[in-house]
């Protein structure tokens, strides 16, 4: 290889988008284009860095809009090369029309996404408005609690996505600023090890192949447009899940940390749960085991591929409980919530007599602390003991003023 | 689990600081978190940044704190912000100041009956590194009160967080966590 090695210690401090920026240089990222925001921006100057200091061979792509930079990404990633970028919020939302050209068109593209309100009102802040803004686009949507998981992710990403069974284009969500600017230790992969998990870029179609040459971003209507929509959809239920789940265990095997689909913690004989995402996963974990010390059966469930949704996994991890909350992190502007959706739609067919409650928190970086958790644990076994939801269905955690509950 | 709330502005360098003490704490095996408030603040605005540390990997991101230490890196947020905020019984104050300790005391009664202690950062800063960067040397004067490690230990390994810098800039440091150690009371 033409470029710097790094020497990495055993443990590193890192914050999320550094992690994020490490892992993009390890994969040796050929082309990034990308329009910084707040706070993914330290990826991709991140990997500019790297690039300038001579540790990767590749190209950062400056462009006028978030726009262009992911039509960068769809250029580079259809001419045959491994492509990456980050965005926030706003980015994000104005990437959306290309998102769905990345996907349809079957590029691996692994975009960090380093979740933050959507305006307005204009907030720099965490939640997860951006990321399900994203769940329809047909790309892969992988969520990180910890650097240390947006580090493994991303290599994780990569080598799912680019498969050539898979083809579709990745998502790693962080937390902004919960996740992206705090700094824990992690224990990184050596420079080999990390480039020997994703593995060599094979390209598929690629346009700079001359002597076979391909069409990209095509017109369909009527006659095709509807089973091109149906494979890719097809793709994204039948192969994505049980690659995820190989890729998944090789990961284990070189670093000893394993992920799952869904992660359950303290679930085997839990009789209350939250289900939620982001670094709110670990702290639920923590307060899970303080009610447990106190004789409250509290598990936790995160959500760690939101698309394609495990749905299967969902059911197994909830079969046997007795209330459920769900937390979203973006306001659902007239529903009951994405997550309360995703189970309640899952758990509907199945002989669950769980009892399903929705809560919101979170929006616009406020705060979600252990006592909120601490009630709402409370407030689940109160539910569970009289045998109903002894609240309205969906409530907001957090948010000063009257206390709000609807349905 | 030590938790460290710092005061500082924008641009004085407490989240260089934090993660700076992240690192070398971590170095020794203890699991340590560092991480701050910003919001779009622009430099000059008052922020806070946040340690934590434990023998087990830390969980907890909530942004409440009741803190053990309180650095505060710029002089006039001990007295026009109310740095005592979800305070313990047992917490200590580091506090950047030109004051005595009685006059801090007196313009900011807050503090008082509390534990704390004075050294003068920027001063320490400006006369050693040339620019009012008190991080470091905050950092030194926490080395005194905690205890935590020895000071050659924290210098030597601070010299490898700043590695980057020029050599120059670096001993300066060095010479900045010294002074802060010996001269915060």
């Amino acid at each position: 290889m033409a470029f710097d090695k790094m020497e990495l210690r055993d443990i590193e401090v890192w914050d999320g988008n550094f992690a994020a920026a490490q892992a993009m240089r390890q994969a040796q990222i050929d082309v990034v284009a990308a329009y910084p925001i707040t706070p993914s921006t330290p990826i991709v100057e991140g990997y500019a860095q790297f690039l300038a200091d001579g540790y990767i061979e590749g190209e950062f792509v400056m462009v006028e809009s978030e726009h262009a930079a992911m039509s960068g990404c769809i250029g580079a990633a259809a001419a045959g090369g491994r492509v990456a970028t980050a965005t926030s919020s706003q980015g994000f939302a104005l990437m959306v029309e290309t998102l769905y050209q990345a996907s349809g068109m079957r590029l691996p593209i692994v975009l960090n996404l380093v979740n933050r309100a959507l305006a307005s009102p204009l907030n720099v802040n965490g939640d997860h408005s951006d990321m399900y803004l994203g769940r329809d686009s047909g790309w892969i949507q992988f969520d990180a609690y910890s650097p240390q998981e947006a580090y493994d992710l991303n290599l994780i990403a990569f080598k799912v996505a680019e498969d050539h069974d898979i083809r579709l284009p990745a998502m790693v969500n962080q937390d902004g600023f919960l996740t992206s600017h705090t700094a824990q230790g992690l224990k990184p992969l050596s420079d080999d090890a990390a480039y020997a998990f994703v593995g060599e870029f094979k390209p598929m179609n690629d346009m700079l192949d001359f002597e076979h040459p391909v069409t990209h971003g095509v017109q369909t209507e009527e006659d095709w447009h509807f089973e091109h929509k149906a494979r890719q959809h097809n793709d994204l239920m039948v192969k994505v899940l049980p690659k995820i789940k190989e890729v998944f265990a090789d990961f284990e095997k070189i670093s000893g940390r394993k992920y799952n689909l869904v992660e359950k913690y303290d679930m085997d004989d839990a009789d209350i749960c939250v289900v939620c995402m982001g670094s709110s996963v670990e702290t639920a974990r923590e307060v899970a085991s303080e009610m447990r010390a106190n004789g409250i059966k509290a598990g936790v469930v995160g959500i760690r591929v939101l698309r394609p949704i495990p749905f299967f996994e969902i059911i197994e991890a909830l079969k046997d409980i007795k209330a459920i909350a769900a937390l979203d992190r973006s306001s659902p502007n007239g529903a009951a919530g994405m997550l309360f959706n995703e189970i309640a739609g899952a758990l509907f067919n199945t002989d669950s007599k769980a009892l399903l409650s929705g809560y919101v928190y979170g929006l616009g970086g406020r705060d979600l602390t252990k006592a909120h958790l601490v009630a709402l644990f409370k407030e689940l076994q109160a539910n569970a003991d009289a045998g109903k939801i002894t609240t309205q269905l969906q409530q907001f955690i957090g948010v000063r003023g009257p206390k709000l509950a609807y349905l | 689990m030590l938790e460290i709330r710092w005061h500082s502005r924008a641009g004085q360098g407490a989240v260089t600081g934090a993660k700076g003490l992240a690192d070398v704490i971590s170095t020794t095996g203890k699991e340590v978190q560092a991480f701050a408030f910003y919001g779009s603040a622009k430099r000059g605005a008052a922020m806070t940044a946040y340690n934590r540390v434990d023998d087990k990997t830390i969980m907890n991101h909530e942004k409440y704190m009741m803190p053990d230490y309180v650095f505060v890196i710029d002089p006039a947020l001990a007295i026009t912000t109310d740095v005592t905020v979800n305070h313990k019984d047992t917490t200590k104050y580091i506090i950047t100041t030109h004051l005595s300790k009685e006059e801090l005391l007196q313009a900011q009664p807050k503090l008082q009956g509390k534990d704390v202690y004075t050294v003068d950062c920027i001063t320490i800063a400006n006369e050693t590194i040339g620019r009012p960067i008190p991080n470091t040397p905050m950092l030194g004067a926490f080395m005194k009160i905690s205890g935590m490690y020895d000071i050659e230990f924290f210098k030597n390994s601070m010299k490898r967080i700043l590695e980057k810098l020029p050599q120059k800039i670096v001993d300066a440091n060095m010479v900045a966590i010294q002074r802060a150690y010996d001269e915060v009371k």
